[in-house]
């Protein structure tokens, strides 16, 4: 058997054992629910694996088959070959949890990195070791904005993903904090300023925005909205897309008490919508009520520069029913990726993948809109993704797919005010051919 | 024998050369945007960058590395076929959102995988869904709440579970709004049915559980306690962390179990990335499926396709389908072991940790409280180390790495005094087995002084964890505005 090294030496182990047979070693196990054998095929080999898998993987397009202008978050971006390279050291990706810091001080040290790269980022002063993903992420923020203030009133903007609304409802019912929506600007796509203002209360524990928000908008009113909450003495916590960070304001410049995100376009493959990772930073005053891992530098007993897990006290195998949150494995190596990537772009890479990203967007949108029949619905700036209106939705997503083109996202049936509405996104990945041809395609369908 | 590699490694920051450069802002941004100030990552060159990791992985101990014997981690070998295949773009560059179409084979590896899960738990639906173990648990209790509200039972808020359970068990209680209600264990190890009948009541919803449990134990009482527990009209939940022990030998949906969570990052193989990508896919009995998060993976004909037509879901909690890369890696694992490999699996996961305990235990120099008879991992004290000779278990710990050898879990569970909890996993061979057995008896028999001061042979030697906490240093910012300087040599 493969993996099983021991298999051959069963025997002599058994003997060893004083038992003459492995089902001895399994008599604490009542017979009634015994059973003989598992309901399942024999076992590949390796060679057959992967035939067997080629067939399969040959009923799914990817992106360079069939190029997707896909928004909605999920996009896909260049990947360095030296980031793979790193997440493929078996040293890092096989190891577990570092909770044996003499012995993992190389993993240690890059999730320090990690973290002050996004405190750097964020304009936060401390960022943990990451989050499942950016739903989860924003589930976790309104538990602690909860634990911090003890108020029970969530804020949430109508702009953002129906999936993290369902998530956070599901984060949030068991402290009993209800979650309140506010619309958005129907004009700009922008959340709206008056209906925030009359929203908040005394029971207002935290307000949520998202920048860029889902539609591809940047909220552009940070100042405004952070003057509003620390009148009322609420936190502010903002969703970010790292890789617009290059260029926008941080959301510490528009005092942000609490900053998170999805970062899995830092480095990480788009892996069909997972693996992910929860970007989760704070200021430093609410470092003891922080979810999941963090990692400090200390010394040892020499002296020497050290690095260990810390603050441990909030986490659950120390606090158990006590502690900040449940989360154990964590999102290790897609934070790694994040951590190469980011030390592989530096300060000016970042800004100019920031550029790149943001033209891209504001291009394709132009020559979108600039073909009859396609008008841009939101008018706040947007970043590279964007919500185009056109005459038949339908018609237009069936006829670029029958082309090898995956259009934009169908929003209607999450926002029914929406109709005819597609969110289109773009990166660095898509090549000029991949453009040319949507742009002739939706000329054809027009 | 495994040795780390020892750098001086500099912060990547410390890597740059310091230039006065401008930031220049991209004016075409409205100002109320613009960032103005120059973003402090370092600029260094790939060859700087790769360096530096290369010289941390060396700093880092992997499977590859050596044994790995943490318990109720279960650290086994990650087959390099499942990580090959994980990359190839038709699976690495799929989109969520992409037409169902062109998802088919994707589609298909979910839907399989649900139901080899099924076969393997004796559960009747999964959701692939949950990000880890401990998410698969805050799932499976939502699912519970979801459950009791259906049925219009409104009065149960508590969750009962024993003193050995994982410490995710009370937090993801905790987090779905549930008192925890914590039960002693019997002198065995073992669920005290006693203290469980007097605990259950109208108002607990769940009782979880994990079989064996933390110190390796079977729970043979587990049909009473299923039925204990249905009768008393709550939710028997299964932790399903230590699931390696019974494939094929028994099954969580035959015991009596409501609710089943795996660890695919445990069981199956995928690798635990430093702390994660995991994957916590929670199965369910027919009368909780309706409850199950959406998107479900159903078969059309010969098509699969996403249902969110689910009104009394739970709804979802995760962006996406599940950390998906876990999932086929997971997928390709069962394909290559089969049914019999994964008997044989487990059958070899319990033989290794028999053989180690019976070694350690006869020994003298280790005690094992609670049954003899273990499952997949054993835990061991070092009481006797301390009273003669003032050795702790975390000394014990520390020395081990001067071997080159990765220690046990220490200190849990709780109940156990000085705990070693060993899991060997089917991955290793008889002369690893053999190797750390030697090494535990050689430590027992070192001068205290020697093993209390270890380790030696590391990259740093015992590390001020309590410093650490006192003033936290969590970033580059903090590091540079502490007075006193730390040297990495």
């Amino acid at each position: 058997m493969q993996f099983i090294p021991n298999t051959p030496l069963k025997n002599g182990m058994l003997k060893e054992l004083g038992e003459h047979d492995i089902e001895d070693l399994f008599s604490d196990i009542p017979r009634k629910i015994r059973i003989k054998n598992l309901d399942l095929p024999e076992g590949l080999t390796q060679l057959q694996t992967e035939e067997r898998l080629r067939t399969l993987a040959r009923k799914n397009k990817s992106f360079f088959e069939m190029p997707s202008f896909l928004g909605g978050g999920f996009k896909p971006h260049y990947i360095p070959a030296a980031v793979k390279a790193v997440i493929s050291r078996s040293e890092f990706y096989t190891a577990y949890t570092p909770y044996q810091p003499e012995t993992s001080q190389g993993f240690l040290q890059a999730i320090f990195e990690y973290q002050s790269m996004i405190a750097e980022l964020t304009g936060m002063d401390v960022s943990n070791a990451s989050l499942y993903d950016g739903a989860t992420a924003l589930g976790e923020a309104a538990l602690m904005c909860t634990r911090i203030n003890k108020r029970k009133k969530f804020v949430i903007p109508a702009n953002i993903s129906w999936e993290k609304k369902c998530v956070l409802r599901n984060y949030t019912k068991g402290a009993g904090i209800t979650t309140k929506e506010i619309p958005y600007e129907k004009q700009t796509g922008k959340i709206n300023l008056s209906s925030l203002k009359k929203t908040l209360d005394a029971d207002t524990s935290g307000v949520y925005i998202e920048n860029p928000n889902f539609f591809g908008v940047f909220e552009d009113e940070g100042e405004e909205i952070s003057a509003l909450l620390r009148k009322n003495q609420s936190l502010f916590v903002v969703g970010v897309d790292p890789l617009s960070l290059g260029i926008v304001k941080n959301p510490g410049e528009y005092r942000a008490d609490i900053v998170i995100g999805e970062g899995k376009s830092l480095g990480n493959p788009l892996d069909f919508g997972g693996s992910t990772l929860g970007i989760f930073a704070c200021k430093n005053e609410f470092v003891r009520q922080i979810p999941g891992r963090l990692i400090g530098m200390t010394k040892d007993s020499e002296g020497k520069r050290a690095f260990c897990m810390t603050l441990q006290t909030r986490e659950q195998h120390i606090r158990r029913e006590k502690a900040t949150s449940n989360i154990c494995t964590n999102e290790g190596l897609c934070m790694l990726a994040a951590a190469t990537y980011l030390s592989w772009l530096g300060g000016k890479g970042l800004q100019t993948i920031s550029t790149i990203n943001f033209q891209r967007g504001q291009d394709l949108e132009k020559k979108i809109t600039s073909i009859p029949g396609y008008h841009l619905k939101f008018s706040g700036t947007h970043f590279n993704e964007f919500v185009i209106q056109c005459n038949d939705v339908e018609k237009t997503h069936t006829s670029l797919l029958q082309q090898g083109i995956q259009g934009g996202l169908l929003l209607e049936s999450e926002y029914p005010e929406l109709k005819n509405c597609l969110l289109f996104g773009i990166t660095e990945l898509h090549s000029e051919e991949h453009i040319r041809r949507l742009l002739s395609l939706l000329k054809g369908v027009a | 024998m495994y040795r780390s590699a020892v750098y001086d490694e500099p912060l990547l920051k410390d890597l740059e050369e310091h230039t006065i450069e401008k930031y220049t802002p991209l004016w075409s941004l409205p100002k109320s945007l613009r960032r103005t100030k120059k973003i402090s990552l370092p600029n260094l060159d790939e060859t700087q960058v790769m360096r530096h990791f290369f010289h941390l992985s060396q700093m880092n101990y992997g499977i590859e590395s050596g044994i790995y014997p943490l318990g109720s981690c279960t650290m086994k070998y990650n087959p390099k076929i499942c990580e090959e295949i994980s990359r190839w773009e038709q699976f690495a560059l799929l989109h969520p959102y992409q037409d169902e179409s062109t998802i088919q084979g994707a589609l298909q590896i979910m839907y399989e995988l649900e139901h080899m899960l099924g076969e393997i738990t004796g559960m009747d639906s999964f959701t692939l869904q949950p990000a880890a173990g401990a998410q698969g648990e805050f799932t499976g209790l939502l699912l519970a709440r979801a459950y009791h509200e259906y049925h219009r039972d409104f009065s149960r808020d508590e969750v009962i579970l024993p003193d050995t359970s994982h410490g995710t068990n009370p937090a993801s209680a905790a987090m779905t709004g549930y008192k925890v209600i914590e039960i002693p264990s019997t002198d065995e190890g073992t669920v005290n049915l006693e203290m469980l009948k007097k605990a259950l009541s109208e108002k607990t919803a769940c009782f979880m559980l994990t079989n064996p449990n933390t110190l390796g134990i079977f729970e043979s009482d587990i049909v009473d306690i299923a039925r204990m527990v249905h009768v008393a009209g709550a939710l028997l939940y299964y932790d399903g962390a230590n699931m390696n022990a019974i494939m094929g030998k028994a099954r969580p949906g035959d015991m009596g179990f409501d609710i089943v969570h795996l660890n695919l990052h445990k069981t199956f193989s995928t690798p635990h990335g430093g702390g994660g990508p995991g994957s916590g896919p929670v199965g369910v009995k027919q009368s909780l499926e309706r409850f199950l998060p959406v998107p479900r993976v159903v078969k059309r004909g010969n098509n699969y396709a996403f249902d969110y037509n689910y009104p009394d879901s739970i709804g979802k909690i995760k962006a996406g389908y599940g950390n998906f890369s876990s999932i086929l890696k997971a997928y390709v694992y069962i394909l290559l072991m089969g049914g019999n490999g994964l008997k044989e699996t487990s059958e070899i996961a319990v033989l290794n940790a028999n053989y180690m305990k019976k070694k350690l235990v006869d020994s003298g120099h280790y005690t094992l409280p609670g049954r003899a008879l273990r499952k997949h991992e054993f835990v061991i004290s070092c009481e006797d180390l301390l009273k003669k000779k003032g050795i702790r278990a975390l000394d014990v710990a520390k020395r081990l790495l001067d071997y080159g050898l990765h220690p046990p879990t220490v200190y849990f569970p709780h109940l156990v005094k000085e705990a070693l909890m060993i899991e060997p996993t089917e991955s290793e061979a008889k002369k690893t087995l053999d190797f750390y057995i030697d090494t535990l008896l050689k430590i027992a028999q070192e001068e205290p002084e020697v093993v209390k001061n270890a380790p030696y042979n590391t990259v740093v030697r015992r590390i001020d964890e309590v410093g650490a906490a006192k003033n936290p240093i969590l970033t580059w910012k903090t590091q540079e505005s502490v007075k006193e300087t730390i040297t990495v040599s």
